[in-house]
C-alpha cells in the first residue's frame, strides 16, 4: 500500500492516455480524498481529472443543472455521505422519528442517483456507510430501532438492495475497510475535528485504491486468470518428495489453511476466473491429488489449463496466456517461492505478481485484501467459463514456447559454496537424502549416523552444496557423496538436490566441483549410475548432458581431463 | 532528540510539502509569512510530522502551531 505522501506527490505527476474525469461531492472535507485518488491512479498509469466541489454542497451541486459538477461533464461522480456527518443528524431528532432514519436517507440517496442520471451522463460511484457504534443500549442496540447502529446497518442493507435494482450506481466499500484496518485506523478525531475530515491520511491510500479499483475495471483492466503453482501453494508439502499420503490438506492443521484457501478459489472460478496451473513437476505426479485425494477442493475439472513440466515458469505462463488468448495484464501469479515470483515479474513484468506472506496460513486474508478482481459488471450466466477454456486448450495444445531466461540467470548474481559435511550439517544432508525423490540419481538413503561414518570415512569425498543470490539464501539444498573404487576410479554414490535450484545453473556448478574434487583427490576416472524411479524421470539424462559415456545401461563414465567446465551463472564464494 | 534536529526535520517535512525550491524556511517561517502555508498543506504538514516522529499531536497543537516555532515546541512535547 502506499502512504499519503506518496500519493500526494504522485498526485501532481503529468501522464499521458486518454483522459478520465471524476467529481467528487461529500457531506465533509474531501480534499485529501480528491489528491489520494488523483495519486493512485496516475501511479496505476490513469490519467485522471477530478474535480472536488466544496464541502457540503451535495444538493446544490445536483439540483441545479448549470453547476460546476454538471459542467465538468464528469465521467464518474462519488456520492460520499459520511457517516459521522449522519450520525450528528441523527442525534438531533427528536426520538419519535428515529426509527425513520435509514428510510429517510435511503430515499435521499435515491433522489441523488435519479439528479445525476437526469442531468449528466455520469456513472455513480456509491460510497457505502461505515459503522458508529456509540453504545446507547449497550450491545442491546443491536435490536433495538431507536439507536444509531440499528439505523446504519439497515441503511447499509437498503443500499445494496437499491444499488442492486440501479445499473448504473457502483459500490465504493468503506465499511470493508473500516473492518479491515479498523476505526482506530481509520478515523482521526483531530483531523476531523480540524477540518471535518472523517477519514485519517493513514487510511486514504486504502480508500483511494478502492476508487481506482473500479476506474481501472471500467476501462477494461480486470484479472481474468490466476495462475497457481501447487506444492506449498495449493497443498503443504511436495507432492513428488512427500507423495500422496503426506501433503498438507484436509481439516487438520496446516491442511485446513490450505483447503480454505482452495475453497476461495473454487469460488473464483464459479465467479468467472479461470483456474490455470504452472507447476515445477512431472505432469502425471503433479496431478494425482487433483485425482486421488479425497481431501482436494480443486479437482482437475476445475483447472483450464494445466501445465506442469521442468521448463521456467516464464514461458509455461505465455503458454497458458496464448492457450487462453488472454492480455498478460490479465493473469495474478500466485506462487510461494520468490525465484519464480521474481523470474515471471522480470520476464512478463505485465503479470501481476503477488508478495506471497511467509505463512501459507495467511494467503487467503493477503489475497483477498489484494482485491485483483474487481468487475462492474456481473451475469450469473455466463459466469463460469472454465470449460470453453479446457476445450480451447485441448484444440490449440502445441509446442511449447521456449525463451531465452540467460539474462534473468546472470541477473541474480548467483552465489554458490561447495564444503565438506561437518557436524551441524548432518542431520540436514540425512533428512535430504531421505526426502528427495526427484533430483536424485540413486535414492539411497541415510541416516543421521551413516552421514557422520561417511563423513569420517577416508574413502569418501562427502560434499555438500549452498546457494544464495540477490533475493535471499537457499541454503543447503545439494549433496554429494563420491566413493573410492580403486586407486584412479571414484563413483558417485549420491547426487541430490533440492527443486527449488534445478534448471537455474546449479547443476552445471556442482559438477564442476565434483570433477574439480575428483582430480584434486588423485583420480582420473569419475563414474556414476542412475536408478530409475518411478519419480526421477527429471534425471534420466542429466549424465550424458554432461559428456559421461554411458558404458552400459544407466552407468556413466568420464575422464577428468575430458571434461569440458559448465558453470556461467554461479560464482564460487572462497 | 534535541530542538536543533526536530527543527531540521520539520524544516525538511515543510520544504518536502511546500515543494518550493526558491522558498527558505526558519523557525520564524509562519502561516503568515508563508503563502504555500494554507489550511491545506497544513495538514499534509501534520500528517507528515506524525509519522515523521510517531506522534499523535492534540487537537488544540494543531490548530494553535501556526508556525515552525510553535510545531517544533509541540512535538517536543510528544518526546
Amino acid at each position: 500500500m502506499y502512504t499519503f505522501k506518496e500519493l500526494r506527490k504522485a498526485s501532481n505527476v503529468q501522464i499521458e492516455g486518454k483522459k478520465m474525469k471524476l467529481a467528487v461531492l461529500g457531506n465533509c472535507s474531501t480534499q485529501f480524498l480528491r489528491i489520494a485518488i488523483l495519486g493512485n491512479a496516475k501511479l496505476q498509469g490513469i490519467n485522471l481529472d477530478v474535480f472536488d466541489a466544496d464541502y457540503n454542497q451535495i444538493d446544490a451541486q445536483l439540483l441545479n443543472n448549470q453547476s460546476e459538477v454538471y459542467a465538468f461533464n464528469p465521467d464518474n461522480i462519488i456520492l460520499w455521505l459520511a457517516t459521522d456527518k449522519l450520525y450528528e443528524e441523527f442525534l438531533d431528532m427528536p426520538i419519535e422519528q428515529k426509527t425513520e432514519f435509514a428510510d429517510l436517507y435511503i430515499e435521499k440517496i435515491q433522489r441523488y442517483w435519479q439528479l445525476i442520471n437526469k442531468n449528466s451522463e455520469s456513472k455513480i460511484l456509491q460510497m457505502n456507510f461505515t459503522e458508529i457504534d456509540d453504545k446507547a443500549l449497550g450491545q442491546y442496540s443491536a435490536k433495538i430501532e431507536y439507536t444509531f447502529i440499528y439505523q446504519i446497518r439497515k441503511l447499509n442493507w437498503l443500499l445494496q438492495q437499491a444499488m442492486n435494482q440501479n445499473s448504473n450506481v457502483y459500490p465504493v466499500d468503506i465499511l470493508s475497510i473500516q473492518t479491515q484496518i479498523g476505526q482506530s485506523n481509520l478515523y482521526s478525531s483531530s483531523f476531523y475535528y480540524n477540518a471535518k475530515m472523517t477519514v485519517s491520511p493513514s487510511a486514504l491510500p486504502y480508500i483511494s485504491k478502492a476508487v481506482t479499483d473500479i476506474l481501472k475495471s471500467m476501462s477494461g483492466k480486470i484479472k481474468k486468470c490466476i495462475v497457481l503453482d501447487l506444492d506449498n501453494t495449493l497443498w503443504g508439502g511436495v507432492i513428488g518428495d512427500d507423495g500422496l499420503n503426506n501433503i498438507e490438506i484436509g481439516e487438520l492443521g496446516r491442511g485446513h489453511a490450505f483447503s480454505n484457501f482452495q475453497r476461495w478459489l473454487k469460488q473464483l472460478k464459479q465467479m468467472g476466473i479461470i483456474l490455470a496451473v504452472c507447476s515445477k513437476n512431472n505432469e502425471d505426479i503433479a496431478k494425482e491429488p487433483f485425482e486421488k485425494h479425497e481431501d482436494m477442493i480443486l479437482k482437475l475439472d476445475d483447472i483450464s489449463v494445466f501445465i506442469a513440466n521442468w521448463q521456467d515458469k516464464a514461458s509455461n505462463i505465455k503458454e497458458i496466456q496464448q492457450n487462453l488468448n488472454i492480455g498478460m495484464d490479465s493473469i495474478v501469479f500466485v506462487d510461494d517461492n520468490p525465484f519464480e515470483r521474481n523470474l515471471v515479474k522480470q520476464m512478463i513484468p505485465e503479470v501481476e505478481v503477488p508478495e506471497m506472506p511467509e505463512d501459507p496460513a495467511d494467503y487467503l486474508n493477503f489475497l483477498q485484501n489484494c482485491n485483483y478482481f474487481d468487475v462492474v459488471s456481473f451475469s450469473i450466466k455466463d459466469a463460469d467459463r472454465t470449460k470453453q477454456y479446457k476445450a480451447e486448450f485441448q484444440r490449440k495444445k502445441s509446442e511449447q514456447s521456449f525463451m531465452s531466461i540467460d539474462e534473468y540467470l546472470k541477473d541474480l548474481q548467483m552465489i554458490g559454496s561447495v564444503s565438506f559435511f561437518e557436524e551441524s550439517k548432518y542431520s540436514r544432508i540425512a533428512q535430504l537424502t531421505q526426502r528427495s525423490n526427484q533430483f536424485n540419481f540413486r535414492t539411497i538413503r541415510y541416516t543421521e549416523d551413516e552421514i557422520r561414518k561417511i563423513s569420517e570415512d577416508k574413502n569418501c569425498i562427502p560434499l555438500y552444496f549452498t546457494l544464495k543470490d540477490r533475493f535471499g539464501d537457499h541454503g543447503l539444498v545439494c549433496v554429494v557423496i563420491m566413493k573410492k573404487e580403486d586407486d584412479k576410479t571414484v563413483f558417485i554414490d549420491t547426487w541430490l538436490m533440492s527443486c527449488r535450484v534445478l534448471k537455474r545453473g546449479m547443476e552445471e556448478f556442482v559438477v564442476d566441483n565434483i570433477i574439480k574434487m575428483a582430480k584434486e583427490k588423485g583420480f582420473s576416472t569419475v563414474k556414476a549410475e542412475y536408478i530409475p524411479t518411478n519419480k526421477n524421470m527429471l534425471v534420466k539424462d542429466v549424465y550424458k548432458k554432461f559428456g559421461f559415456k554411458e558404458y552400459e545401461k544407466n552407468k556413466y563414465i568420464i575422464n577428468t581431463d575430458n571434461y569440458i567446465s559448465k558453470n556461467v551463472f554461479i560464482k564460487e564464494e572462497i | 532528540m534535541d530542538r536543533q534536529t526536530v527543527s531540521e526535520q520539520v524544516i525538511e517535512i515543510c520544504n518536502d510539502v511546500f515543494d518550493n525550491d526558491d522558498l527558505v524556511l526558519t523557525e520564524d517561517s509562519s502561516m503568515s509569512n508563508v503563502e504555500e502555508w494554507d489550511s491545506l498543506t497544513h495538514l499534509s504538514i501534520i500528517n507528515d510530522i506524525e509519522d515523521n516522529f510517531n506522534i499523535s499531536l492534540t487537537l488544540e497543537e494543531i490548530s494553535n502551531s501556526k508556525s515552525l516555532k510553535q510545531l517544533v515546541s509541540a512535538i517536543l512535547n510528544h518526546l
